[in-house]
């Protein structure tokens, strides 16, 4: 039979394990979600601490008014009880008349008469008659043991003496109070003590003790739903408001409060519509323009370019038939031809960097291979390399490396930073770096040529700039590229940063996110230079990612 | 075609340009003709039947796009269209409403005839080569002399220039092309080119030849890489 109940028992008891581990977990994400709610709700810490200080002030006044109270009612009961001593006295010497000391019966019955009415109201007071002499309370069988032996020791020196003890009443011992004084007879002296129960005044003060309880719960819930009615006016408005401005942040421009009355939260609402209002004008202008601005830049693209490609065909035609041309003529030519590539570019550029003036530029990002992109750039380059003697050494991992961007924006930049280096290479090699993590892809461009002054990096992205005046370009650049270029990375979410020292050449680093959209914290590449100029560049960075 | 010029039909309301278009393309070997209204374009080139279609995409009349559509509707020649705008949604909607090519405004002479000789130029047709790609269930069968391709019992209508697209693909079934590699083997392009060509005229190409363009089975996409043939 007990066999049997053994797995029962023991499965109850993981029952109950699961069921305490259920429990505790329920407690933990009840805490959580108090704890939430105490940080997000306004409304309930008010309310919650509004009523813990009401709570707090209740209790004090509660504790010193029950205090104040007990004190009085027995204040009251000790005067009334002292009164009905001085009272008792009198009969005491009258029962006691004429009595001798050793008249043991007489005494016997005056105690008897002394204390007779205590029976009858025993609930409201009870008597008792000791003599100073223990031999004799013992001969007389006198209840002793009712009154406090130190309170026999004070009334036997002489004086009127209370002192609270239990005593006897109806429905058993109860808290009470005992005043005892010495009464000198015929017979010699004797203690005579009322016995007072305090069950009345016990009862009185819990119900003083109930009630200030009930009261002061009363109050703090009191408290609490004003406290809830009163943040809620001034929290609803406010919810109303913060969702406003969300909704204002998000697009929804023609989003406006709600104004009611002429209070402080009809002036928020007030100002926040007018602030409303005045963004949405802003906006609205700045949507016109930049409308204007794209409708612009798309009119002259046109109208210009049409005609441009007349003049360029009509060129390439004087250009291809130069040869019989007289030499003055061929000679011009070949300077309209030259001019005309510079011309295009420059055209090209300029709708390009007023397309991103305008905010009318867009990301077309797929996944590709960043390492193809790179290749098709130095392609591109290799020509001008080839035609000034110039070594492009590149540096990239064996595996492609994917990336969702915008391949022809990439390429763009990455045609252009070549093209810079070669300009400004100065018959030394150029050095390209590819490096990639889990979230980035980076590409550093290495010149070792005259490099850039103290404060130019910031420089070199400004349109138009050029680092010395003088200095002819090999690409016939516009000054417009690593502006571009730095348009296109930005619009990557990407970094394109510059370092160079004075003779010791420049690096031109790009950095761009794997994913699109995805912030860049950290590139793979270093933009200063790690290794001395004189040695050539690492291939990749111990942290390069290419193992 | 041996001693005959081909004809090029230029829709183009810029009595300059279109011109200078004549000489340069007279002096390339082409017999062009001319139409400067959008409205007259479709007309001309029923009459004119043209080998080859230069389009300007902005028109009075008709716009670019809705002459390339019309024509493209009723036959599969060769449409270049002359842009003077690079964004990509002019470029895009141009391709996507039939155009094979496109040239941004200035071009040089000899890269515009480079292209037209690139959508002119014919397939080496020796030895009635057939080929077959696509799930064995439903295969795509590729007549390459006839220019005919049948799925499923059904002759499938492709331009020159997807036509062109599959036969590339499907002569290495098992090689992953880049757009790069397409762009030169099918377009003609010596150097980088916009990959956007390849990626709208796959998507057309699908759209045909596909039974779901969504989940395709012939022309597949290798994430990161390009494109390659569905096994035969």
């Amino acid at each position: 039979m007990t066999e049997p109940l053994e797995p029962a028992v023991h499965s109850g008891r993981v029952r109950f394990a699961e069921r305490w581990g259920g429990f505790e977990r329920a407690i933990g994400a009840g805490i959580r979600r108090l704890r939430q709610a105490w940080r997000r709700s306004l409304q309930l810490r008010v309310a919650a601490s509004t009523a813990a200080v009401t709570g707090v002030v209740m209790l004090l006044i509660g504790v010193f008014l029950v205090a104040q109270i007990g004190a009085g009612v027995l204040r009251a009961k000790r005067e009334s009880a002292i009164a009905q001593a001085s009272v008792g006295q009198t009969t005491v010497v009258q029962a006691f008349t004429g009595l001798s000391p050793g008249d043991l019966n007489g005494i016997q019955s005056a105690f008897d008469e002394v204390t007779a009415d205590s029976g009858t109201t025993g609930d409201l007071f009870s008597k008792v008659v000791l003599s100073t002499d223990d031999a004799l309370n013992a001969q007389l069988q006198a209840p002793v043991g009712k009154i406090p032996h130190s309170l026999r020791q004070k009334v036997e020196q002489g004086t009127l003496a209370l002192q609270y003890a239990e005593v006897d009443t109806s429905s058993g011992r109860a808290p009470g109070l005992i005043v005892g004084q010495p009464v000198s007879t015929s017979a010699g002296v004797f203690e005579y003590y009322y016995l007072f129960p305090l069950s009345a005044e016990a009862k009185t003060l819990s119900l003083v003790r109930q009630t200030v309880l009930v009261a002061s719960l009363a109050m703090v819930l009191l408290v609490a739903v004003i406290a809830t009615l009163v943040t809620r006016w001034v929290v609803l408005p406010v919810r109303a408001a913060a969702q406003t401005a969300g909704k204002l942040a998000g697009g929804d421009l023609s989003q406006r409060l709600p104004v009611a009355g002429e209070d402080d939260i009809a002036l928020l609402a007030t100002s926040f519509n007018d602030m409303a209002n005045s963004l949405q004008q802003q906006i609205q202008r700045l949507e016109k323009m930049s409308r204007l601005q794209q409708r612009f830049t798309s009119d002259v693209s046109h109208e210009l370019r049409t005609p441009l490609t007349t003049i360029r065909m009509a060129g390439e035609l004087l250009f291809a038939g130069r040869a019989d041309f007289a030499p003055e003529l061929a000679r011009s030519a070949e300077l309209l031809n030259a001019e005309l590539d510079r011309f295009e570019s420059l055209l090209g550029e300029l709708l390009e960097i007023s397309r991103y003036d305008a905010g009318a530029a867009a990301l077309e990002t797929e996944q590709v291979d960043v390492t193809g992109i790179l290749e098709r750039a130095l392609a591109a380059s290799e020509v001008l390399a080839s035609r000034h003697q110039l070594q492009i050494r590149v540096h990239t991992p064996p595996e492609p490396v994917l990336a969702e961007l915008d391949a022809r924006r990439v390429e763009r930049i990455l045609r252009n930073l070549i093209g810079n280096a070669l300009d400004h290479a100065e018959g030394k090699p150029v050095d390209v770096s590819l490096g990639y993590d889990r979230s980035t892809v980076a590409i550093s461009v290495r010149d070792y040529g005259v490099g850039l002054r103290p404060g130019e990096a910031a420089l070199v992205f400004n349109r138009f700039w050029r680092g010395d005046p003088s200095r002819s370009r090999l690409t016939g650049g516009t000054g417009l590229g690593l502006a571009i270029s730095l348009e296109d990375a930005r619009l990557h979410n990407g970094w394109l940063q510059a370092w160079g020292e004075r003779g010791k050449g420049a690096v031109f680093r790009l950095t761009l996110p794997r994913q699109a959209g995805a912030p860049v914290v950290e590139s793979p590449l270093p933009l200063e230079p790690v290794a001395p100029p004189a040695v050539a560049a690492p291939a990749l960075p111990a942290d390069g990612g290419a193992s | 075609m041996e001693g005959m010029k081909p004809r090029v039909l230029v829709v183009d309301d810029d009595q300059s340009l279109a011109e200078m278009l004549g000489i340069v393309l007279r002096s390339d070997g082409f017999e062009p003709a001319f139409v400067p209204d959008g409205s007259r374009a479709l007309a001309a080139f029923r009459e004119v039947k043209p080998d080859i279609v230069l389009l300007d995409l902005m028109l009075p009349g008709a716009s670019g796009i809705d002459v390339c559509r019309a024509i493209r509707a009723e036959s599969g020649t060769p449409i270049i269209m002359l842009t003077a705008k690079s964004d990509t949604v002019d470029v895009v909607l141009g391709l996507e409403s039939g155009a094979d090519d496109y040239v941004v405004k200035p071009f040089k002479p000899k890269e515009l005839t480079a292209r037209m000789r690139a959508r002119l130029r014919k397939y080496d047709d020796a030895g009635g080569e057939t080929l077959t790609i696509g799930p064995p269930n439903s295969p795509v069968n590729i007549d390459v002399p006839a220019h005919q391709v049948v799925r499923d019992g059904a002759q499938i209508s492709l331009t020159p220039l997807e036509f062109d697209l599959l036969v590339a693909l499907a002569r290495k079934p098992r090689q992953v092309f880049t757009r790069e590699v397409l762009l030169e083997q099918v377009w003609g392009y010596r150097h980088a080119a916009d990959t956007r060509l390849v990626n709208v005229h796959v998507q057309r190409l699908r759209s045909k030849v596909e039974r779901d363009p969504e989940r395709p089975e012939v022309v597949l996409t290798v994430r990161g890489v390009g494109y390659k043939a569905g096994p035969p």
